[in-house]
Parts: structure tokens; sequence; C-alpha cells
């Protein structure tokens, strides 16, 4: 085989990559560059650097160390029986590509992960060679998130956190059962294992920093994980409730959920769909409404299909919550709780803030909501305000059929 | 920053035109919130109203015959002046905003606060709401400038490496923004030039010159082609959500992003791509020497611990199909009933066998085909020692329905056929009415059709006098879609 350039080997390693949701570069240390001698920043609100026509945010440099893998996952595009073109990067290239990327305002970070190459411990190694050589060599005061391997060494892990600004783990699949079947090599309970490694790192550094202003930081912008949507068989239900639980045990800041899509040379473990995106879309509402909204996750489970377990596609779980507990609304504007609140459908974290703060100084009518909010046809059956009652709209039968939205929004070429 | 020709603590006897004639206040800059800030404070403690001031910005092609005017004097004796922070932050952004009216509307914001406290946290006001609007407007503009800004790499006279970008803000937030690329290159030297106003970084000090053209920026730099590469290769093409793009990078900012010339032959190739990699997998699929029989064991034995729907609390356990994973026919029931519950095999019961006899009438051999059921886990009530079968709800056939995916992705056979209506609906995703039609073919896809006809447990119920009738035409109907894989 012909020798790669970077840029051919840039195609392969980031093609690879694409199949991690996660783009965030927020939620870590605010930084800069001033008095130092390298680039970057850290403002703590991500930047989204440019969009893809898949409509996913490119704030990060996401690439492959190398594609080759050693394990045999059959969601996975790398895996050891794929017969995709293999690449494999050197640290130094690496690190150039990030600050070449960066220096050109086209990135504001690195998201590094690697196939399983000789053992995890070696590869380990080579991620936390780019991290170190970005920040000891070159003074880069930018974003890092390593992928770290659950089987690694917990003291090379334990330097990932040390560079990185986040670290991630994915769970792969919702179940055990699905990850047994489509992930033979790996393990659940090493997956947990090393998370619950990383949670103590994390909360014991930041003990440290409290005691000693000079303690290291350790993953500052915390943990993150992903589950693949569609590949096996959890319903909806299952999947918020491992959320919950890996939100709980592990103190994750995000959980990313991926609907499985078509990969060239697929596994025929796992026959290739179009990826469920609008299943994903209600999945990640039901996500922020519970990391947002105050919902519990048997909540949502809640308004989920007694039969299929599936929240509905057709309008959003806080409008489903809604109409299964009719009873609790409507609500008045100038009197609910902020809690309650946000329970209504429609309206949005700031929405409710600009309630909360203009009540205080007067009575708010129907037009101030309006304006407060982006339609507000959708919030009337469940608000009173001080000229208007929803009286008819409030028992109406029919009233999910008024709520969903017309048009289908389905999935752009369905079929 | 400038402030405006005389500011507030000046005593030089200049008392402006006497009350109710126009004042108009000229700002330094498009951006001079310091400038409007304190003649709005002088202006606020004196108490003019308004309507009475006029706010213009220096270089403005305004009214010719107006006259600027200083704002007036503060005094010792001047009340206080007081609004909250969060206004004054919103302010300071909304300042930035290109709309004409944008320095009277903060100052008539003001000047309602003095008379009423809460009004600045009165988002639901129309003028609270209009200057969120203007700022929430800058806010976004100064965050794409962040986001879109591209540098190219030249060389200066001396030698020196030196990163230059061209963009085109909506409103007056380069200077705003130039703290954020100050320390996030401080280490570089680097120059942004806008039409309005240029500024650069020596790595040490931020200095401004006049607006520029996009001629004056570099054409080009060979780190673009290899950001293309990326952009290109980290789309998804079985995921286009062109919608979602368009929204956070609106066409208007593409002309100075290099990697949006890809956009429209990504969109354009992204279906076939994701065709050809459906119509690959299939075909490996069903290739010799792939492991579809590893795989469907996997499947099987992931379906005995589905939970999908309630169905699996009473049942004994899952009734997976069986047959050869290459099968050209499959057969698809309803549900296990009490004898395949305990076998765990499908159509071993009383239909079971009446099927079986079927299928020898028909002259098929069962070994060769493929059997299993639209819903895996048996449904029944209690009935003293017997447990009387239920038809499964719609919900529980679309929860089971995951697995017979499966299975029919695998085993991918050229006929399907549905036994009875719950078969029916799990294979067509709708209700079918089996008397229209049942005894020919529906197209799936190009390679695969399905048959539809009765279930043999219908067969059981019937009364005597048309049982003859109905199993001559069950059997004929399995013939005949047997005879489409011979």
């Amino acid at each position: 085989m012909a020798r790669l350039d970077v840029q051919q080997k840039l195609e392969i390693l980031a093609d690879a990559a694409k199949y991690d949701a996660s783009c965030a570069s927020s939620g870590s240390t605010k930084r800069t560059s001033k008095g130092g001698k390298g680039i970057g920043s850290v403002t703590g609100s991500g930047i989204c650097h440019a969009y893809a026509p898949d409509g996913r945010c490119i704030s990060l440099l996401k690439i492959l160390l190398t594609n080759s893998c050693v394990f045999d996952c059959h969601y996975c595009i790398n895996r050891k029986s794929s017969n995709v073109r293999r690449a494999r990067f050197t640290v130094e290239e690496v690190v150039a590509l990030t600050l070449d990327f960066y220096k050109r305002n086209y990135i504001e970070g690195l998201f590094l992960s690697s196939g399983i190459i000789r053992s995890s411990n070696y590869t380990m190694e080579q991620l936390v060679e780019v991290a170190r050589q970005l920040r000891e060599v070159h003074d880069y005061r930018g974003y890092i998130h390593l992928k770290t391997i659950p089987d690694a060494d917990p003291e090379l892990v334990h330097q990932a956190g040390l560079y990185a600004d986040r670290v991630s783990i994915n769970v792969e699949l919702p179940t055990v059962g699905g990850l047994a079947r489509l992930a033979p090599e790996k393990s659940a309970a090493r997956i947990d294992g090393a998370m619950a490694r990383m949670k103590s790192d994390i909360i014991d550094t930041k003990d440290a920093r409290k005691k000693y202003r000079h303690a290291p930081r350790f993953a500052p912008g915390g943990q993150s994980t992903q589950m693949i949507v569609g590949a096996d068989s959890a319903n909806d239900g299952d999947i918020i409730l491992r959320a919950r639980g890996l939100y709980d045990d592990h103190a994750l800041k995000r959980v990313y959920y991926s609907a499985f899509s078509p990969i060239p040379d697929a596994s025929s473990v796992l026959p290739l769909k179009r990826p469920p995106l609008m299943r994903e879309h209600r999945l990640y509402q039901s996500d922020w409404l519970m990391r947002f909204y105050g919902f519990a996750a048997h909540e949502i489970v809640g308004a989920t299909d007694t039969a299929t377990g599936m929240l509905p596609l057709d309008i959003d779980p806080k409008l489903a919550w809604a109409l299964q507990h009719r009873a609790q609304f409507p609500i008045d504007i100038n009197r609910a709780s902020k809690s309650m609140l946000l329970r209504v459908p429609g309206l949005g974290v700031r929405a409710v803030q600009g309630i909360v703060s203009a009540r205080r100084w007067r009575m708010l009518r129907l037009d101030d909501v309006a304006r407060l909010t982006v339609s507000v046809a959708k919030i009337r059956p469940f608000i009173v305000t001080p000229d208007w009652r929803p009286t008819l709209l409030a028992d109406r039968a029919d009233l999910r059929v008024l709520l969903a939205p017309k048009s289908e929004q389905l999935e752009l070429f369905a079929g | 920053m400038s402030t405006p020709a005389t500011t507030g603590n000046d005593r030089s006897g200049l008392s402006g035109p006497p009350a109710g004639a126009i004042r108009t206040i000229t700002l330094a800059a498009t951006d001079d919130f310091d400038g409007w800030r304190s003649a709005a404070r002088a202006l606020a403690i004196a108490d003019i109203a308004p309507d009475r001031v006029e706010w213009r910005v220096d270089g403005d092609v305004g009214d010719l015959f107006g006259e600027t005017v200083e704002p007036p004097p503060v005094t010792a004796r001047s009340r206080a002046l007081t609004a909250p922070r969060h206004f004054i932050d919103l302010a300071r952004q909304a300042a930035c905003h290109r709309d004409p009216e944008r320095f009277a509307l903060l100052y008539t914001a003001l000047w309602r606060i003095q008379r009423n406290p809460g009004f600045a946290s009165d988002r639901a006001d129309p003028l609270m709401q209009r200057i969120e609007g203007l700022a929430k407007a800058v806010r976004r503009d100064i965050h794409k400038m962040r986001a879109f800004v591209r540098f190219r790499e030249i060389e200066d006279d001396d030698g020196t490496q030196r990163f230059v970008a061209w963009f085109e803000p909506e409103h007056h937030i380069v200077r705003a923004n130039a703290r954020f690329f100050v320390e996030r290159f401080a280490n570089m030297r680097w120059s942004i030039l806008t039409p309005d106003l240029s500024i650069h970084w020596d790595g040490e000090t931020l200095s401004e010159t006049a607006g520029a053209i996009r001629g004056d920026a570099p054409g080009g730099d060979p780190i673009e082609d290899v950001w293309k590469s990326y952009y290109a290769s980290i789309f998804n093409p079985a995921r286009v959500k062109i919608g979602a793009m368009m929204k956070e990078m609106p066409r208007k900012y593409w002309k100075n992003m290099p990697e949006t010339a890809l956009i429209p032959a990504l969109v354009a190739g992204a279906q076939a791509r994701e065709a050809e990699m459906i119509a690959e997998a299939q075909q490996s699929a069903a290739a010799p020497g792939s492991n579809r029989s590893g795989a469907w064991q996997a499947l099987r034995r992931e379906a005995q611990g589905c939970t999908r729907c309630p169905l699996h609390r009473c049942a004994s356990q899952t009734v997976f199909g069986e047959g050869p994973v290459d099968a050209a026919l499959m057969f698809v029931g309803e549900q296990p009933g009490d004898q395949e519950d305990l076998a765990g095999r499908p159509f071993v019961g009383p239909a079971g066998q009446l099927f079986d006899r079927a299928l020898i009438d028909a002259g098929i051999d069962r070994g060769a085909t493929y059997v299993t059921n639209a819903v895996k886990h048996f449904k029944f009530v209690a009935r003293g020692k017997r447990r009387i079968h239920q038809s499964p709800a719609v919900g529980e056939i679309d929860a089971c329905r995951w697995w017979l995916d499966q299975e029919r992705a695998l085993v991918l056979p050229r006929v399907t056929v549905a036994l009875g209506a719950t078969a029916a609906r799990a294979i067509f995703g709708k209700a079918m009415a089996i008397g229209k039609s049942r005894s020919r073919p529906f197209a799936l896809s190009e390679r695969a059709e399905a048959w539809v006809t009765v279930h043999p447990s219908y067969l059981l119920r019937l009364p005597d006098a048309e049982k003859h009738d109905a199993y001559r035409a069950f059997v004929d109907d399995l013939r005949a879609a047997a005879q489409r894989v011979s």
C-alpha cells in the first residue's frame, strides 16, 4: 500500500470518527492564552465553527489516532472484520493538525479517540502523549476531549484526565444483551467500573483543589458517554431509565444518543436501515426535560406508549406528558410556581424566567405571554391569565390533534 | 472609548436649549455605548423626556438643520440615577445593533426605569421586548463572528507570519469582539478586516484601522484544502438535515467560509451514498462466508431477555423463529399458544399440526422454510388451570415488530407469507383485510414479496361444513406462494 499523506489519513480517520455524536466544547474552566507561549482559550460556552449538512456542529477536530482495531464490534465501521481502508496518524501529525486548524479558527479543540492497537495500554499511552505534547510542548490552552479505554491501566486513564477538559467512555448500547450480541469483546461491567473510577477521580481532585490552590485539575469538563439507538431491542423507556441511572451513578455531564446509521461494509449481524432520527430527537428532548425542566425519569417513561414503551414521534414528550395529566392544567401564569411553569408545553426555560421576573411587577396578560414565547397557540390550552381562560379548549378530547404539528417533520426522504 | 463633546461633570455653564426644544446628541462612533451612557445619564437626571432628544452618530448623514447640543450638566445637587446592572449589560449589547433607533430606544427605557424600577425586569413589555431582540441579534452576531472568522496565513515583509481574516458582520460588533480574539490568539499576530473597521494584534497591543475590502485580505491558504477534506469526511450522508444546518449557518455567511463550497455536492450525493451502503450490506449478508447463523444465534439469545412489552411478565419464554437462516420462504404466524410457550418452538400446538399437514399437502418441506411469529410471547388469561389465548394488541405487535424486522433482515426471504391479520399488520405496518388481500403477491422490494392468507387456527374454529373448502383455499395459497421461490 502506498504511503498516505496527512490529508488522505485525515479523510479516513475523520470518516471513522464521525459516528461519535459528541462535539461539545463547553463546560470547562475558563482560560486564555495571555501570558503564555501558545494559543487557545476556553470561554465557557462552546462555539460551533461550522455545520455539516447533517446538521451537526463542528467545533472540534474529531479524529481517531488509528482506525485499526483488535475488537470486532458489529455496529462499528472500524471493527476488525471490516474492509475499510486503515490508516494511522503519528502523535506529531495530530498535534500539528490541531494547531494548524486552531490557528485558522476552524475549530476550538481536539476530540481524540482511537481503535485499539497492540494493547489497551499502548493505545491509551499514545492518546495521552498527544494531549501531553499539546499542553506541555506547545502550551496549547484550547479544549481537549479524550476518549478513554475501559481496559487501560487506571494510572494512564488518570493522566488523560490531567491533560483533557473532558473524558468519555461510551456505554455503546442501552442493554447488556445488546452489548453482548453486538460488541462481544466489551463488557458492561468493565465500562461501568471505568466510569465509576473516573467519577471518583473527578471528585477527589475537586476536593483537593478546595484545599490546595495548585492541586492539578482533572477533566474539569467532566465525563460523558454515548448510547446507540436502534441497534438493540431497547425501547425509549429503557433508554431513558438507563440514561437517568448513568447521570446518577457516574455524575455524567452528558449522555449522547446516536441513531444507528448505515456504515460502509456493514456487519451482517446488524441489518442496515435508515437511522431513526426523529426517535433520537425525542430522546434528546426527554434528556432535556430531566436535566433542565425538573422531570423525573419515571414521569417521562409514563408518557411512553404502555405497550411499546416508545415515546410518540408526532408530538414532543413534554406535550405528551401534559396531555396525560390534563387535570393539573390549566395553570395561572401569574401565580403558578416556577417548577409548574416549566411543565407547560411550549414554555422554555428562558420564557419562564421572563414570566417570573415580569410578574413581580405587574399582572401578565395573554399578550405578554405571547411576547415571551415563540407560539402562544400551543400554550393557550394549558394556561390562565386575567384575560384568558381555556374553558372549551381544555376539555376537548381532540386536543392532541389540535396541538400536533401539522406538517410532517419526520425524515427528509422517508422510506 | 470616546465620550460626547461634553460630559456629565462639566460645569462650563452650557445649559443647552430651553426645556421643550429638541436636543441632538452626537455620539463618537456607531458602537459608542459609553458616550450614550454618560449623555443618557445627564439627560435623565435633568428629566429630559425621550421625545425631546435626538441621537446621532458622528459622520451620519443627519438633519442638516439640527444643531449638536451637549447634554445638560450634572451638578452636585442632581438626584441620583440608578439602573439595574442587567439593564446596563443589555443596553451595552443592544447599542451595537445596526438599528438607527437603538440609542433612542435605550434612552426611553432608561427614562421609564426612573419612573418604575420594575420596568427593567419586564421582558413582556413591548419596548423591553424590542431591546431584548436587538441585544439577542447582537449576541448572535458576536457569536457567529467568533465561529466563522477564517484566518489565512501570510508572510509579512520582515518574514514573520501573520494571520489575516476578512469578515462581514451584520452589526457594529468588531470592537466588542476584539477581546475574544486577543485572548484566544494572544501569541499570534493577526488582523481581522471588515467593511467598517479593521483590528490588528501584534502580540502586545491591539490597534484599529479603517474599514477594508475583501481584496485586502489574502485569497487562500494551503491548509484550507486539508480543512475541506475534514469537513467532507466528518459529514454523515445517512443523516442529512439541511434545515438544521441552514438555521445555524445561514447562507449569508457562506461566501467567506471555504468549506461551504462543498455543501451542494455533499447534499446531492448523500442519498446515493446511503443507498449504496444498504445495498452493499444486503449483498454481503447474502454472500457465502458471512456469519449469518452466528448473528441469528446472537439475536435469538438477546430475544430471550426481551422486555419491550409487558407480555414477557406472564409468558414462560420467548418463542423465537426457527429454520435455515438463508431460507427463501418465511412464514409469519400470530403468536405462540399454550403449547408453543412451554416448548419454546413456533407452530407445535393444534394450529401447528394443521399447518404441518397443509404444508405437506402443498408440497412444501417445512425444514427448508423459516417459521416465526409476529409476537414472540404468549398472551393469555388464566381460567382455572387453563390459559386462554388472547389476541395481541396493536401496541404489542408494534413492540415486537423490532424482532421480526431483525429476522427478516437477516434471513432476507424472497417470499414472506403472513398467516392471519396479526402477521399482516406486522409485515405491512397497517391493518389488511385478509379476504381482499389473499392469493396474490405484494412487492416489498425489488427482490422480495409478501403473501397474505388465513391463520391455521381460523380453520380450526370454522363449522365443519365450511372447513373443507377453507382448508383447500389455504393449501392453494401456500402452494402458490411456494411456487414463487421454486
